[in-house]
């Protein structure tokens, strides 16, 4: 029993049959790719876990509750955090302030009025939002602007943000889509490094096979709405049927 | 101090050096001379300054923190007025409980608009409030013509029960007043050679209230809750995907800023007991929105200069007439003079708004931080051996 569990999900848009009967389930402590072609309803299927849409029909499961109905922010507050394909940070904050607000969020929940004590009386949060900084990195640059940081930056910040909160679940949307070839690495290996010192499970979407081969320790292949296959990485490499729907364009 | 940084607690100490102060620096040109009609050191002037510094502080805690532009605040300002006068109609001529019900009818309304207004972001949320807003003047000034006095306004009459007092003999009238301590009304004339200056109870209890007000909009923006509100400003999707529901978040800055609102409407009846229905009009809620964007929207000085600046031409330029231009430019020959005086007279008196309008644009486009950006750069001007001091100061949004 994973600790995702996503079974026969439906959705459409239209006659277009975005999802179709979409079961997965990701092991907990694994990192696990979600590959396919462009239009194979991968985007959808994130937008699914996070509680961006809502399926026609079937079920995701977290940890054994259910996460459809539920708003993307008490997603969060169960445990699942999520990277975007264009990093979402606040760019008009500090980059402090940008990790010492998921900070507040993992302590005092989705609302809290704490209107009269000063941010930089909470010592502890400010310790926390420096120590995840120091891992990443960032210390040093955090009085900039979150806006003027560089994209590689941007990323960490966000991949920062995300992992403060110590989620139980990290879901990566095309973490390296555009990135040139050394920010591509960088990301890779900080992935690696979370993946090793944390045990954070993860699910990631991605396009770019080198990325996938490095990191996933399980794949699914998705093609036209419906997960083709899911096995490991070396058997996904050879597997006829992912040859003819994705794989073959791509030449790995 | 206060439990404020350094900075924030100098630029307190110069708001209230400011305020206290007022009588003498609104003041500067002697009685009598060519200059004098510039001078704004008079009750009923510096009242407005500050109690319409309290409105815009608690419209930037909305508007320059989460961005939420709410078109409709005048409607708070409005109800915070009715609330008073029914209180010194009802209850007595103390300003004190008017004052308190001002701000927690202004709070309640703030949190019924606020609720439903709120269900949408951008133009569609100023559209909502501006509506809300406007049905508020329109059955202020017909249905609710019991309660609001319609088309004549509301005020204290002769036959009110005001069951603390005694009820007003017929044409006897009442001012408010603070304890029987003393009457807003209540003026101390300093004469210094040719200067007069002018020390009025109603003017300074405003401006302890605002000082108050201006201190909890400090705390406010330092504070996590601060934090959070500026995050929804910069990044709403981020919000929600880091746990955090940005839907209390802006109700409650929503309600503080109406509660704000609702307070200057308490203390504009208690200096001068009469509301009206055109304190809602939207051209009222759009002079709010002008007065926190000209000073500068999103930091904590600028409402209130914005405040000041805007009050100061609605009084003082729209005084200038064609006999005042007349005697400053006698000494010009006859046919410049009158092109002078020509050019010149569209942009005063009843073209006051002429000038505001250009100002203003000229604010927006060169200076898009408000009067504070342009003190900054006038600052960062004289102390060009910190470039870097001056450049994170601009950049230091809640500044």
């Amino acid at each position: 029993m994973g600790i995702l569990e996503v079974k026969g999900i439906n959705k459409r848009f239209g006659g277009l049959q975005a999802l179709g009967d979409v079961n997965l389930s990701v092991e907990e402590n694994t990192t696990h790719a979600i590959i396919g072609p462009n239009g194979a309803g991968k985007s959808t299927l994130l937008n699914v876990l996070v509680g961006k849409l809502i399926p026609d029909s079937g079920s995701v499961m977290f940890d054994g509750q259910s996460v459809l109905g539920r708003k993307p922010h008490e997603i969060n507050q169960m445990g699942i955090s999520r990277v975007f394909q264009t990093p979402e940070i606040f760019t008009d904050l500090s980059v402090l302030e940008n990790v010492m607000i998921p900070c507040f969020a993992k302590r005092d929940g989705s609302f809290r009025m704490h209107a009269i004590e000063s941010v930089f009386a909470e010592k502890g949060i400010k310790a926390q939002a420096e120590a995840i900084l120091d891992d990443v990195n960032m210390l040093e640059r955090q009085d900039m602007i979150a806006s003027s940081l560089s994209r590689g930056d941007k990323r960490r910040l966000e991949m920062a943000m995300c992992l403060v909160q110590d989620p139980r679940l990290l879901l990566l949307d095309e973490p390296t889509a555009g990135m040139a070839r050394a920010d591509t690495e960088n990301t890779i290996n900080l992935l690696k490094e979370i993946r090793q010192k944390r045990g954070i499970t993860m699910a990631i979407i991605e396009h770019d096979m080198n990325v996938v081969f490095s990191l996933a320790e399980r794949i699914t292949v998705l093609a036209q709405g419906t997960p083709l296959v899911e096995d490991t990485p070396d058997n996904i490499k050879g597997h006829p049927k992912v040859r003819e729907a994705y794989l073959g364009e791509a030449q790995v | 101090m206060l439990g404020l940084e350094k900075k924030d607690f100098r630029l307190l100490l110069i708001v209230v050096a400011l305020t206290m102060l007022a009588p003498f620096i609104l003041n500067p040109f002697p009685e009598g001379s060519d200059m004098a009609q510039f001078n704004a050191g008079y009750p009923d002037l510096m009242q407005r300054f500050v109690i319409f510094g309290i409105l815009a502080i608690g419209f930037n805690i909305l508007f320059g923190l989460t961005g939420y532009l709410s078109f409709g605040h005048a409607a708070f300002l409005g109800v915070g007025s009715y609330a008073a006068v029914w209180m010194f109609k009802l209850l007595s001529m103390n300003v004190i409980p008017a004052i308190l019900l001002s701000v927690v009818i202004a709070g309640v309304f703030a949190l019924i608009i606020g609720y439903v207004s709120l269900r949408r972001s951008g133009i569609y949320f100023s559209i909502l409030t501006l509506a809300f807003a406007q049905m508020s003047y329109a059955l202020a000034y017909s249905v609710l013509t019991p309660l609001t006095g319609g088309e004549t306004g509301l005020q204290p009459k002769p036959g009110d029960p005001r069951i603390l007092d005694r009820a007003l003999e017929p044409g006897e009238t009442a001012t408010p007043g603070l304890f029987g301590l003393f009457d807003m009304r209540d003026s101390l004339e300093l004469t210094v050679g040719n200067w007069v200056f002018t020390f009025n109870a109603g003017y300074y209890f405003a401006a302890v209230i605002m000082i108050i007000a201006f201190y909890m909009s400090i705390r406010i923006f330092r504070s996590p809750f601060g934090m959070m509100l500026r995050a929804i400003k910069s990044n709403q999707t981020r919000m929600s995907y880091t746990g955090l529901n940005a839907r209390p978040y802006t109700l409650a800055a929503f309600v503080i800023s109406g509660m704000y609102a609702g307070l200057a409407g308490g203390l504009l009846v208690s200096m001068d007991p009469q509301a009206g229905a055109e304190r809602m009009f939207w051209t009222a809620s759009g002079e709010i929105v002008l007065m926190t964007i000209l000073g500068g929207a999103g930091t904590l000085i600028g409402p209130v200069l914005g405040a000041g600046f805007i009050k100061y031409f609605e009084n003082i330029v729209s005084k200038i007439n064609k006999t005042t231009l007349e005697g400053w430019f006698y000494w010009l020959p006859d046919g410049l003079e009158d092109l002078v005086i020509t050019v010149i007279y569209p942009f005063v008196g009843k073209g006051w708004h002429l000038t505001l309008g250009l100002l203003f644009m000229l604010v927006v486009i060169f200076l898009p931080g408000g009067l504070v950006q342009g003190g900054q750069k006038i600052a960062a001007a004289f102390t060009r051996k910190k470039p870097d001091d001056a450049k994170s100061s601009a950049t230091e949004p809640a500044e």
